[in-house]
């Protein structure tokens, strides 16, 4: 009953914020910012893990691949491959979850808890559209880029480490980068990024929004921000996956 | 003016506010007293439309505010001016953008009439200079006079403060206080101060409503709480040893 409860609560909440601003030069500004606290201030997270996370993944599949009837370029084709349709958007989605939930949650759980958020209401903003509107069109405009900057450096240090480890040459590895690419894997990529900075803001915001009492219940939102977030994430990958490639 | 009609509200089987009836004066400073859990903050936010009322009505010079839509209470919230417990600054801006932004969500002003009035308001409460410190670092009764400066901001009708003086020593708490009276006269607002403190009954007090379980229990002037006879006021009032000491003295 109290999950009805709270997806009715979320419906509401979203119907709110995307009522009409009451300045939209004042939620410029505010998108301008969130870009960079939620958007810029994230990609040295994602350079850190994409190249890491491409190296193992070349590595691993080379290591893996036992058969001399398997052609060398098959390691780039694989580490593109896994990339793009799943590293990228869903893991970087699930590490973002981690890090700007977990902020969005607790920066509107303190404005809750220390009347900031009752500040905005008593001088007749919107509170919900002011703070998380903002949030929304930065996390979907922005996330997508740093989703194609995980994809090149992911790639790029799955060549870095085949080759200097030798485990395949430069054409080898370029050219299973390139081999049967499909234009439509990067626009599947890009919708699944851009529905999940949506939710990791919404429901992370939801969490914040709905702090009752004190720092130890924003810590507590900050945490179940993060652990919704992630479970509706994987949730929704498993839906559109079917909805689009299927 | 400000008028609470009967109001209750209750929270599940707690009822809070029974048929709470009251007047505000403009131009006065109306205090709420009270013991700790009787309603005095149930009440302000059921009036300033944070809480809805189960029942009743609170009327802002004769418009029913608690009948209003959402989009209808944005114009009587932009007369509004509140001054929070924990002043409720926005901590990730200046004290020039929290005095600044009231304005810039409903006014048209240019960017220099902003900051003229953000000044103006900072001089009011003796902060200027002040512009660009943040509020972390600000003293607690720093924070109280510049959220004093925001509320005011929008030369508001109506001024609530909850518990000015919690968490102040003496002298500031008399000096926000003070404030709070000298900028209701100046600008004719109704004011309406949810306190504890006997030295702010005393000092500004110029209608006081005393609410016991969550009723208006009695109202009238400071010169009348003295000289009251009622019982639960005596408990309240006189609860204090240096009150009872003063009591002797006075007779």
């Amino acid at each position: 009953m109290s999950y009805i409860t709270s997806i009715g609560k979320y419906v509401g909440m979203i119907k709110e914020v995307f009522s009409k601003p009451e300045r939209f030069k004042v939620y410029y500004t505010r998108t301008i910012t969130e870009i960079e606290t939620i958007g810029i201030k994230s990609a040295g997270i994602v350079a850190i893990l994409s190249v890491f996370m491409g190296a193992v993944i070349a590595l691993q599949t080379a290591s893996n691949m036992d058969s001399p009837l398997l052609p060398k370029y098959t390691i780039g084709y694989i580490t593109r491959s896994s990339t793009i349709l799943e590293f990228s958007p869903t893991i970087i989605s699930l590490i973002l979850a981690g890090k700007v939930g977990s902020n969005i949650a607790s920066e509107i759980g303190t404005m809750k808890v220390t009347e900031q958020i009752d500040a905005l209401e008593i001088m007749g903003v919107n509170s919900l559209s002011f703070l998380v509107l903002p949030k929304i069109i930065a996390a979907v405009f922005f996330f997508p880029f740093l989703i194609i900057c995980s994809m090149g450096l992911s790639i790029l240090g799955g060549y870095y480490s085949v080759t200097a480890s030798g485990l395949a040459s430069h054409e080898e590895f370029t050219y299973g980068v390139r081999a049967f690419f499909k234009m439509g894997d990067i626009i599947y990529a890009l919708v699944k990024t851009c529905v999940f900075a949506f939710i990791i803001v919404s429901v992370s915001s939801y969490y914040g929004y709905y702090t009752k009492g004190g720092a130890l219940d924003v810590g507590t939102s900050s945490t179940q921000a993060v652990v919704w977030s992630s479970i509706t994430i994987l949730l929704a990958n498993f839906i559109l996956t079917q909805l689009i490639l299927m | 003016m400000i008028e609470v009609k009967n109001i209750n509200k209750s929270f599940g089987e707690n009822h809070v506010l029974h048929d709470f009836s009251a007047r505000f004066e403009a131009g006065k400073v109306n205090l709420i007293i009270g013991q700790s859990g009787q309603g005095k903050s149930v009440l302000t936010k059921c009036i300033v439309g944070l809480m809805e009322v189960d029942s009743g009505s609170v009327l802002y010079n004769d418009r029913d505010f608690s009948k209003m839509k959402r989009k209808e209470r944005k114009n009587i919230r932009k007369e509004i001016g509140m001054l929070f417990q924990g002043s409720a600054l926005f901590d990730s801006m200046t004290v020039e953008e929290n005095i600044m932004f009231p304005l810039k969500m409903f006014t048209d002003m240019s960017k220099k009439e902003m900051l003229e009035r953000a000044n103006t308001c900072l001089e009011r409460v003796n902060l200027s200079g002040r512009n660009k410190l943040l509020p972390a670092e600000l003293s607690g009764g720093m924070m109280k006079r510049v959220a004093i400066a925001r509320a005011i901001s929008m030369k508001p009708k109506y001024l609530f403060c909850d518990e000015p003086n919690s968490g102040l020593d003496p002298s500031t708490s008399l000096l926000i206080d003070n404030l709070i009276q000298e900028i209701t006269y100046e600008y004719n607002m109704t004011t309406v101060v949810i306190t504890h403190d006997m030295n702010s009954v005393i000092e500004i007090g110029d209608h006081i409503v005393f609410i016991h379980t969550g009723r208006n229990w009695w109202q009238g002037t400071k010169e009348e709480i003295i000289k009251t006879e009622n019982e639960e006021i005596i408990d309240f009032v006189y609860a204090s040893k240096f009150m009872k000491s003063l009591k002797g003295k006075l007779g």
